[in-house]
């Protein structure tokens, strides 16, 4: 094992000018984002701060009435201690408001609600500030779909997508954010007591083992089961990540044309920048 | 004979041709003023690396304006620069030029063009079917585009025409960030430039760009290997740099005599072997 491992000096390099050049190249210097007081917000909001400057960034906490104290405390402690400009916006009215017509509705659908009003409001505040939104879904999550379209998975830029949970931590610790972050159980506080762990029946450092020898190393199911993974582990993320697939692509077009957007009318998206 | 060489490593936009001629320019001032009697530039440095369809609409023909005004330039000082290059049938090609004395002395076509991972090269982009070696100020040279390099004859066959040069120039991706030391795509190249300039007892100068393009980077870290395969300057990895290096011209002299590899391959038996296998091979 150890294979997560990362160099967090160069990763941290990579990333904050990752977020530097991608915000400049737009004409603006700002980035907006959600703290929720969780880690990988909070890793977000410490690469955005060194790349643009504390000044620039914008982070809005966004709780709902059941959500736990403690994660807007986090938040907080995380903007005060990177002097970034902090903001609490509460969501519950207008969350009630829409739920107050559908009373019936699942924990699914509030929590998938509550996660695009936020990305709403951000949207809304980078257009009032003049920023980029600057995305806080990790790989594991983005290879789990554990998140929610148009949600938390929305952004113009997101500087960890390509990073697994067990390396968020890592850079995390090498970045300098607060420890009460870094250790306490991940959570999307959904409902008292929720954790992500919990939730989708596995850690996720296992998670992040198995992810990394079939995504990145390509290893064959045979392989993995050599290597010591449960083979219904190795088949329940699998399902995980290919019935989410549908979250990390774009809509699909009909095609009619003789070129039609994203099948052969292919530009980079910095195209001109 | 001694001389002085830039590699600039700059930051191009992508497909900003007029950008990006003001970038080449004003490195190209910088490296004069520098002493540097050559400047050598990054794979498609004119106009960024994943163009996709931009590719026909950033294509220059060699009598292009932009071209004229290099040629021009290279009176003052010689040039090596990546380009979209698109010929009178038009194919487009990932083209180098070498630019001296106000002419054009070289135009490579990238013969490899990668199409496998997070490349797409060969769907907008026509294969060169040439390596050739030529004549510069500095003696023979010869040019590779960035995966021209990964296949072990390109070099080879450069080396074997004469070329006691090589010009690397790059648009690598940083790839593999993980715990051991640097990123894995810098470690591989950096073998890569280190043992090609030992096997072949050739300079080798290799300038690869920097900047983000689609959240890929480029990592930089342009090299001036001398013929012993020791790397005697570096660019800085991850920012612009400018690296001037001071070439020692009777290092590839004392190389040569100290370790004649060149002088002792055998292209006969190569040929040879290679027809053989060429022939008993089942296409």
């Amino acid at each position: 094992m150890g294979a997560l491992s990362v160099n967090t000096a160069l990763l941290r390099q990579i990333l904050v000018g990752f977020v530097r050049d991608e915000v400049c190249k737009v004409g603006l210097k700002k980035g907006v984002l959600g703290l929720s007081g969780g880690i990988d917000s909070a890793l977000v909001a410490y690469i955005a701060a060194e790349a643009l400057g504390p000044e620039n960034v914008y982070a809005y906490c966004m709780p709902y009435r059941t959500s736990n104290p403690e994660s807007e405390a986090h938040a907080r402690l995380v903007a005060e201690s990177l002097g970034i400009n902090f903001k609490v916006i509460e969501i519950t009215g207008m969350v009630d408001a829409y739920f107050d017509l559908y009373p019936e509705a699942s924990n699914m659908r509030r929590g998938n609600k509550m996660a695009r009003e936020r990305m709403t409001i951000l949207y809304d505040h980078s257009a009032e500030v003049a920023g980029l939104v600057l995305g806080t879904s990790n790989k594991t999550e983005l290879l789990l779909g554990y998140g929610t379209l148009h949600g938390d998975m929305a952004s113009a830029l997101n500087p960890i997508g390509d990073i697994y949970k067990s390396q968020v931590w890592e850079l995390s610790e090498a970045m300098g954010v607060p420890h009460e972050v870094i250790e306490k159980k991940p959570s999307a506080d959904l409902w008292a007591g929720q954790t992500d762990e919990q939730e989708l029946g596995f850690t996720y450092r296992d998670a992040d083992e198995l992810l990394y020898r079939m995504v990145d190393q390509r290893m064959s199911r045979e392989e993995l089961i050599a290597a010591g993974f449960d083979a219904q582990f190795i088949d329940n993320v699998h399902r995980k990540v290919q019935g989410s697939h549908f979250k990390r692509r774009l809509p699909i077009i009909a095609k009619v044309s003789n070129r039609t957007i994203d099948r052969d009318f292919r530009y980079a998206r910095d195209w001109g920048k | 004979m001694d001389f002085t060489v830039a590699l600039a490593q700059i930051k191009p936009k992508l497909g900003c041709l007029d950008d990006n001629m003001a970038l080449v320019e004003a490195a190209i001032e910088k490296g004069i003023a520098a002493g540097a009697d050559l400047i050598v530039f990054p794979e498609l440095a004119l106009t960024g690396y994943f163009l996709k369809d931009l590719v026909p609409e950033v294509a220059l023909r060699l009598d292009a304006p932009q071209i004229e005004k290099l040629k021009t330039l290279s009176k003052r000082i010689s040039i090596a620069i990546g380009f979209v290059e698109v010929s009178s049938d038009f194919r487009f090609f990932n083209s180098a030029l070498y630019l001296e004395e106000g002419e054009i002395r070289h135009v490579h076509r990238k013969v490899y063009l990668p199409t496998y991972g997070l490349f797409d090269e060969q769907r907008y982009m026509a294969r060169g079917e040439r390596l050739r070696a030529f004549d510069t100020r500095f003696g023979r040279v010869g040019m590779l585009i960035c995966e021209d390099m990964w296949h072990l004859s390109a070099p080879y066959v450069l080396a074997m025409d004469g070329a006691m040069t090589l010009l690397c120039l790059s648009s690598s991706p940083g790839r593999g960030v993980s715990g051991t030391e640097g990123l894995g795509s810098a470690a591989a190249w950096q073998k890569l430039t280190s043992t090609t300039a030992m096997f072949l007892n050739c300079r080798v100068f290799y300038c690869n760009r920097v900047g983000y393009e689609d959240g890929i980077n480029f990592w930089g870290g342009s090299e001036a290997i001398s013929p012993s395969g020791e790397v005697t300057d570096r660019g800085a990895i991850l920012e612009e740099d400018l690296v001037i290096a001071k070439v020692d011209g009777g290092a590839l002299r004392r190389e040569r005599i100290f370790s004649p590899i060149m002088r002792d391959e055998n292209l006969a038996i190569t040929v040879k072997e290679l027809k053989r296998i060429d022939r008993e091979k089942e296409y």
